[in-house]
């Protein structure tokens, strides 16, 4: 079960701003659960953010990133309405695709 | 003109060929995750890290500003910026130097993207936060010290 990442994208002087909050554990593997288990390591791995079906970030993740990662990324161009697309891989095989307007 | 028929036909056939395996793997076409190895994300020493992602000798550079607080009280949570204003900007990655995993992520600024990344990493103790940015080809980074109060990891 995954949860729908929140997205915000503004275009302002022909440049678009995108705020991401993904939703995950991010967990590295060593944090140990009340009962002394280790939790086992579940984070995101791969993430990619598309705009009109082109590529303006993609990135790769270690444990290391926040749980809930949150990303503030700016490309050139974009024109309100336009479509921002982000999708996550996690270690686990995991994914999802969310898609926001810009506004 | 045959030779261009045969073309399209290999071009067309290569194309569903890779749409055939992105179903296999339960992929969205249009989604290639970009295959760059993993092996920074094991690495042990910044040096290793370095290594694994073909930087030998990254030069100190005044470019690049590295923006996290001097003192943070929660390690789970630690915001950092890394912004570089030079044209040609590639590959952004950031580091902490005496967390587990080091490399925190890596993210690869294609053209008409700026040089900018905001986001929050973990950190387990007081660390040095290592911003390395890839510009024409070339390396450079920029380092600052975070006292931390209470490690998250």
């Amino acid at each position: 079960m995954t949860n729908p990442t929140k997205m915000r994208a503004s275009a302002k002087d022909g440049v678009t701003e995108v705020r991401v909050l993904m939703q995950h554990d991010m967990e590295n593997g060593r944090r140990k659960d009340e009962g002394g288990n280790v939790i086992p390591a579940w984070y995101i791995t791969e993430i990619q953010a598309q705009h009109n079906g082109k590529t303006v970030l993609d990135g790769q993740f270690g444990t290391s990133v926040s749980k809930n990662p949150y990303l503030i990324f700016r490309f050139k161009g974009g024109a309100i309405g336009d479509k921002i697309t982000l999708s996550w891989l996690d270690n686990l095989g995991e994914k999802r695709s969310d898609e926001v307007a810009i506004s | 003109m045959i030779n261009m028929e045969r073309r399209k036909a290999l071009k067309t056939g290569g194309g569903l060929g890779l749409l055939g395996v992105f179903a296999l793997l339960g992929l969205t076409p249009g989604i290639v995750w970009a295959s760059v190895g993993r092996a920074a994300f094991e690495a042990k020493s910044l040096n290793e890290a370095f290594e694994a992602l073909g930087v030998l000798t990254p030069e100190n550079s005044a470019l690049i500003q590295l923006t996290t607080p001097d003192v943070a009280a929660n390690g789970a949570v630690v915001p950092v910026t890394v912004e570089c204003q030079l044209a040609g900007t590639e590959q952004i990655a950031i580091l902490i130097e005496k967390n587990p995993t080091m490399l925190a992520a890596s993210f690869v600024i294609p053209e008409g993207t700026e040089g900018y990344i905001s986001t929050k990493i973990k950190m387990a103790q007081t660390s040095a936060v290592i911003a390395l940015v890839k510009v024409n080809g070339k390396f450079y980074r920029a380092s600052r010290e975070v006292q931390v109060t209470a490690g998250g990891c």
